[in-house]
């Protein structure tokens, strides 16, 4: 069986899915011949054709708004932001239509469209090129909001993502789009999105975290484990709407946690986590909740990107912190 | 120096403002020499100012919420709903009840979405249950229609995509985006401009420097036309045109349907801060109602008696569906969660809970 990448599951996912429903379409800017600028659409419009995998013109508004006319008609449209940082013009049909459609007309009309975007910094990319904004989304009811973090899990987080019935927000985290391969069976199994998944069993404190920061709170956890402390890492995938029972479960039986995000701090979607476990797990919690984010800062041009997100060095000195406290 | 590329706009109209044919009566459409049709679009275009008028009373003696009249726009209305076929979808922005009546939306429908209660986008008879629901961002239906037509050409559905966008609509990128597409993937769209001449308080002279809306649809390559949107026939005659290229796989087209606001914007407008009543009563001399209904009398097949009776039948009936509306328990709390995802989620699940127990201490 073949190793791929992160983004080679994405190509894999849309290809699976294409060739067993007619409605999927995939529709974005160089997403046709071009395969897209980060190659996630490589080959379909030779396998589906230019109207299943459609080059649209250089404009967000109408790739949204398109696919809110698509889904209402019964497509399983899959629209790409060439970034995330590109995704601002699409905000208006994504919350007030694809979000809400269901609701307003009483489940008459509904979006099943997924909008995907390479999302996160840390690729020497240029301005407006490494924004991380789930928070943008994951206070707008009616969306779901996914972040794989890897190959396995972003080929059965999409495919769950297009199959479901309400819109979903896939942000692909790019740094790690080619950082390893694994195997992934090209099954179509998906994978459930309503739930957080434990990357490692740890006793003494939570490391919750999503997106490409994976990586590092993983080499964290290790390097955690050299110095005696057992992590528990939780990827939370899909953020809204929030598995939090698994991550009360883990801070409750390691009474820490530390969260880990690239976005900016305040009002990033760390704090709804740190929220919930101040009302729902305080007298389990054996010292305060710490979070290692990105600053309350633009994300700063390529020279500097790599201070600006989270390091492996400052989540194991938040752990520590935790720990120090009892 | 030569010339790159060159276009001119063509205006069409069939009835004068007195109701007089501007052409000869063999140059009429088809459907304009059924009289019998044409009695038919007239009692509906004089059943959606009814229906106007009731929902103006129901707001200003509180029975209603903000409102927005389509006083001054049924020829336009009428005439695109009903030149589109069933299978046909339509995406209005929020006062083409005209167009929506035609298709099936039930005036209590329309009440219920004003009255502060979604179920009124519940659009129970067909065809109207597969047309979009009311669309307040501005022109962003355009879009939606847009997607629908690309959906029909993947499909090789021989269906028809149709928008409705006000003249401060037709700035917005959205309009703009959709016929840009429809050029380029030739898609079954039609978008119709109703130009009533004001965005709320801004007039169109200042909305755009083009002299006319329907040019803005050279720049996607579409073809496009003015009518006169207070003259039915010619509202219907190009909207028939338009729907008959998209279906035969010709692509998209744009129509400019020039007419009046003649009321507010909306009821929590007031229009008489911004322009005069001088304009609004020249406007009012070339509305729509009158001049089919002087067309019909002259014809023989429209009278006084006639009138009376239809009047009499539209009270009756937007009493009927006044009652229907204003007999409707509000939905129950629960409603606001049950419609958010096809499935409740846990965690929403929960505040459902929070809710629902809110409600018991309560009663």
């Amino acid at each position: 069986m073949a190793q791929i990448t992160l983004i080679e599951a994405v190509t894999q996912a849309l290809a699976y899915e294409m060739a067993h429903d007619d409605s999927v379409v995939v529709l974005g800017e160089d997403v046709g011949v071009n395969g897209g600028v980060f190659r996630a659409t490589q080959g379909l419009q030779e396998k589906f054709g230019p109207l299943r995998v459609l080059d649209t013109p250089l404009d967000e508004t109408t790739i949204a708004g398109t696919t809110v006319g698509l889904a209402v008609q019964g497509m399983k449209p899959v629209a790409e932001a060439q970034f995330e940082g590109f995704i601002y013009p699409m905000m208006e049909h994504i919350n007030c239509h694809a979000a809400r459609m269901r609701n307003r007309t009483r489940g008459r009309l509904s979006v099943p469209a997924v909008f995907r975007a390479p999302w996160g910094g840390g690729i020497r990319a240029p301005e407006h090129h490494s924004e991380a904004n789930e928070h943008l989304f994951t206070n707008v009811p009616g969306l779901r909001v996914v972040l794989p973090s890897s190959p396995a899990r972003a080929y059965g987080l999409l495919l769950a993502a297009i199959r479901d019935p309400d819109p979903v927000i896939f942000l692909e985290p790019k740094r790690i789009y080619r950082q390893y391969k694994e195997e992934v069976p090209d099954d179509g199994e998906a994978l459930p999105l309503d739930v957080c998944f434990v990357l490692r069993d740890g006793t003494d404190v939570t490391l919750v975290t999503w997106g490409a920061q994976v990586k590092e709170t993983l080499e964290a956890a290790d390097e955690l484990a050299e110095q005696g402390i057992s992590a528990e890492v939780i990827d939370v995938a899909t953020l809204t709407p929030l598995d939090f029972d698994t991550i009360a479960e883990s801070v409750s039986k390691t009474g820490r946690c530390v969260i880990v995000h690239e976005a900016p701090k305040t009002a990033g979607f760390g704090a709804e986590i740190a929220a919930r476990l101040a009302e729902e797990c305080l007298y389990d919690l054996l010292a305060p909740v710490q979070r290692v984010t990105g600053y309350d800062t633009h994300i700063p041009l390529f020279r500097l990107e790599m201070k600006y997100l989270p390091s492996v060095e400052r989540i194991v000195a938040a752990a520590q912190k935790t720990l120090a406290v009892s | 120096m030569s010339i790159a590329a060159k276009f001119e706009i063509e205006y069409l109209q069939y009835l004068d403002p007195e109701g007089k044919l501007v052409v000869k009566e063999k140059d009429l459409p088809a459907f304009a020499k059924d009289l019998d049709h044409m009695v038919e679009l007239y009692k509906l275009m004089v059943s959606t100012r009814v229906f106007d008028t009731k929902s103006i009373a129901l707001q200003r003696t509180g029975k209603l919420g903000t409102y927005a009249s389509c006083l001054g726009h049924e020829a336009a209305h009428v005439g695109i709903g009903s030149a589109m076929k069933d299978e046909d979808v339509y995406a209005p922005s929020y006062r083409e009840y005209g167009a929506q009546l035609y298709r099936g939306v039930q005036p209590r429908e329309v009440y219920t979405y004003w009255g502060g209660d979604e179920r009124g986008n519940d659009y129970q008879k067909e065809p109207a249950r597969h047309d979009f629901a009311w669309s307040v961002p501005i022109a962003t239906q355009c879009l939606h229609a847009a997607g629908s037509a690309l959906a029909f050409k993947i499909r090789d559905e021989k269906r028809v995509a149709v928008c409705t966008v006000g003249d401060g609509g037709s700035s917005k990128a959205d309009f703009y985006g959709a016929i840009n597409i429809a050029g380029a993937q030739k898609l079954p769209l039609v978008a119709v401009i109703v130009n009533n001449q004001w965005a709320i308080s801004v007039p169109r002279s200042i909305q755009t420097g083009a002299e006319t809306l329907a040019q803005k649809a050279i720049a996607a390559g579409l073809p496009t036309i003015q009518v006169d949107g207070n003259d039915i026939i010619a509202v219907r005659k190009a909207m028939e045109d338009a729907l008959e290229r998209a279906r035969n796989g010709e692509g998209a087209s744009v129509i400019e349907a020039v007419t009046y606001r003649l009321g507010d914007h909306t009821t929590a407008d007031d229009a008489r801060r911004y322009r005069e009543n001088d304009e609004v009563e020249e406007a009012r001399a070339k509305e729509p109602v009158k001049r089919l209904r002087a067309y019909l009398e002259s014809k023989k097949v429209w009278d006084q008696a006639k009138e009376d009776a239809w009047q009499a039948e539209c009270d009756e009936w937007m009493d009927n569906e006044v009652n229907a509306y204003l007999e409707t328990e509000a939905q129950p709390v629960t409603a606001m969660f049950d419609y958010t995802f096809a499935e409740l989620p846990e965690d929403l699940a929960r505040q459902r809970a929070e809710a629902i127990s809110l409600e018991s201490k309560e009663h």
